[in-house]
């Protein structure tokens, strides 16, 4: 190659890199409209919002530190956000307990598998709300087809979402019923990944199959874990339309979520500066437990 | 041999059990849409005849296709958007260099970190200032990108061999040329994904509509049917709630059993972005 070639060659390269940027800049630009009007503008404002009292109509009213004070006294709130970490701590071990055995017994070579994972995922598909609105049927403490069938056995009737004590786990479980699906799907691919030679290693030392699963099994889908532990407890502090329509809140405050009262707050009572805040406080919470349980996950790998 | 076989029999009791219990509550509420009123509750799905009473009250009660019309509306434009803006971005960020491009990379996965209760409030009151509440701008233009698809894209363009890209150049194909003829036959997959995760999560969406519309004619079916079964306009009458339900949930349920298989490997592929 002559100098001649090189030198144009290169100067072509130069072209094509400037038409390069060009079309960089112009394939990017509805992201970066998309993410000034409907990122970076809320974050923004979410910070204005909160030091200030505002009812949507007439001017912002300036709070300084009025709404983070109301706050920390505010026993809803903090309700809220127990019900909130309740909800997970019933949820998450059930949804992971479950989805771990299903998936378990779905890899082992058993027929009609793509039956039973179809099936499992049934719910997965379908709308958060039609699945309330027909598990509020299945609840009715008289009517209700729950109730029935522990009537056969002699047991109930179940206040299940009537009382204090027993909504918000009926919530838990029904919402476990609706995401386990996914899950197992997530635990099949992880279970399928792990190399088979380590169980006919450990079949030839003797080992049972407890003695597998504990020491070949979960180290190995230990990612798998972190991530749906992360998934599922976001997925728990996003709690909203389950209380809403199953409950409203109640009784007695018992299933309000951190959600449904930053909902209340804007709209029932338009306090939207207050509202804020508490969203503000709800994404610090999320942020702090995904971090601690990172790191909690990473230390454990 | 036969404890095996004992075994095996066990499990598959097991498994057949779950499986009853994901399947039985649809088919009960699709038994209780077409049962006499007084009759919904009863265990048994099959009632003594058949009737559409409950269809019948309920499409009386709320204007269920103009919600069905508004949904389907709302879940097809912002998934073809989502398609087409996020399959462009991608594609930037996986093969064009320019001055930036690790800056808007990282923003994204800012935004992917970003918990969506910081921003709901101030979202609205965009919303507000902008006169989008209860239009089609509120329910689609929110929901235009997303930054999990711009990922995917990323990724998945990234793997295509740069060769068929000079070799398009050549041919004098503009960056959209290249996009759209080469890389989107070559990524069904990715746009299968997207596509069926996107259009599931407005489908199902129900938070962001209660909050942007308070007009019945714009309301979405999650919406609708909410405020159907908690706002007392159905009466008590439980067949008329579940068939609100069961239009809702019928169109989903009949595409899954369709293309169940693209559907369980799209929703496990967004489990991953967590």
């Amino acid at each position: 190659m002559n100098a001649a070639t090189q030198k144009t060659g290169k100067m072509k390269v130069r072209g094509a890199s400037a038409r390069e940027a060009q079309a960089g800049f112009s394939l990017t630009t509805p992201y970066f409209i998309f993410f000034g009007l409907f990122v970076a503008y809320p974050l923004i404002f979410s910070f204005v919002l909160v030091f200030h009292h505002w009812s949507i109509v007439g001017p912002l009213e300036w709070a300084g530190l009025n709404n983070f004070k109301e706050l920390m006294g505010d026993g809803l709130f903090w309700r809220s956000i127990l019900n909130t970490l309740y909800f997970i701590i019933i949820h998450v071990p059930l949804q992971v307990a479950v989805a771990l055995v299903l998936a378990s017994v779905l890899n082992s070579k058993i027929p009609a598998r793509g039956f039973f994972r179809a099936a499992f995922f049934l719910p997965v598909v379908v709308s958060g709300v039609a699945v309330t609105v027909l598990w509020r049927q299945m609840f009715s403490t008289n009517l209700g087809i729950f109730n029935q069938v522990l009537q056969l056995v002699g047991l109930g009737p179940v206040p299940w979402i009537t009382d204090v004590g027993w909504a918000m786990p009926s919530i838990a479980v029904m919402a476990t019923w609706k995401n386990v699906g996914l899950y197992v799907v997530l635990f099949l691919a992880g279970l399928q990944s792990v190399p088979q030679q380590l169980y006919e290693a450990a079949d030839m030392d003797g080992a049972t199959s407890v003695q597998k699963f504990l020491y070949i099994t979960v180290p190995a889908i230990n990612p798998v874990v972190v991530m749906v532990l992360i998934l599922s407890t976001l997925n728990g502090f996003s709690l909203f339309i389950e209380p809403y329509v199953l409950t409203g809140g109640g009784p007695m405050n018992s299933t309000l979520s951190g959600v449904l009262y930053v909902y209340r707050q804007a709209f029932q009572f338009f306090r939207m500066g207050y509202a804020a805040t508490i969203g503000f406080a709800l994404a610090a919470v999320v942020m702090t437990v995904i971090l601690l349980q990172r790191r909690f996950a990473e230390r454990e790998v | 041999m036969k404890r095996w076989t004992i075994g095996k029999v066990m499990l598959i009791l097991l498994l057949t059990l779950a499986s009853i219990s994901f399947i039985y509550p649809f088919l009960w509420m699709m038994g209780g849409t077409v049962k006499p009123e007084a009759e919904v509750m009863n265990f048994s799905p099959f009632g003594s005849t058949f009737t559409l009473d409950s269809y019948k009250s309920m499409i009386e009660k709320i204007p269920i296709f103009r919600s069905l019309f508004n949904s389907l509306l709302v879940s097809v434009i912002s998934t073809a958007s989502v398609l087409l803006l996020c399959s462009m971005t991608g594609y930037a960020l996986a093969r064009l260099k320019f001055r930036g491009r690790n800056t808007i990379f990282n923003i994204i996965l800012f935004t992917m970190v970003l918990p969506f209760q910081l921003t709901l409030i101030p979202l609205y009151v965009l919303m507000v200032k902008m006169g989008w509440v209860d239009s089609y701008m509120a329910l689609i233009l929110p929901y235009t990108m997303s930054p999990f698809a711009i990922l995917l894209f990323r990724q998945y363009f990234m793997a295509v061999p740069q060769d068929l890209i000079d070799a398009a150049r050549l041919d004098g194909l503009n960056e959209f040329g290249i996009l759209f003829r080469i890389f989107w036959p070559l990524s069904k997959p990715a746009l299968i994904t997207v596509g069926i995760i996107h259009f599931m999560g407005i489908w199902n969406e129900a938070l962001w509509p209660l909050i942007v519309i308070r007009q019945e004619s714009m309301m979405p079916m999650p919406q609708m049917v909410t405020l159907f079964a908690v706002g007392g306009q159905a009466e008590s009458q439980v067949g008329t709630q579940l068939a609100a339900a069961a239009i809702m949930t019928l169109p989903i349920i009949v595409t899954y059993l369709f293309l169940q298989r693209h559907f369980i490997a799209s929703m496990a592929t967004s489990g991953l972005k967590g």
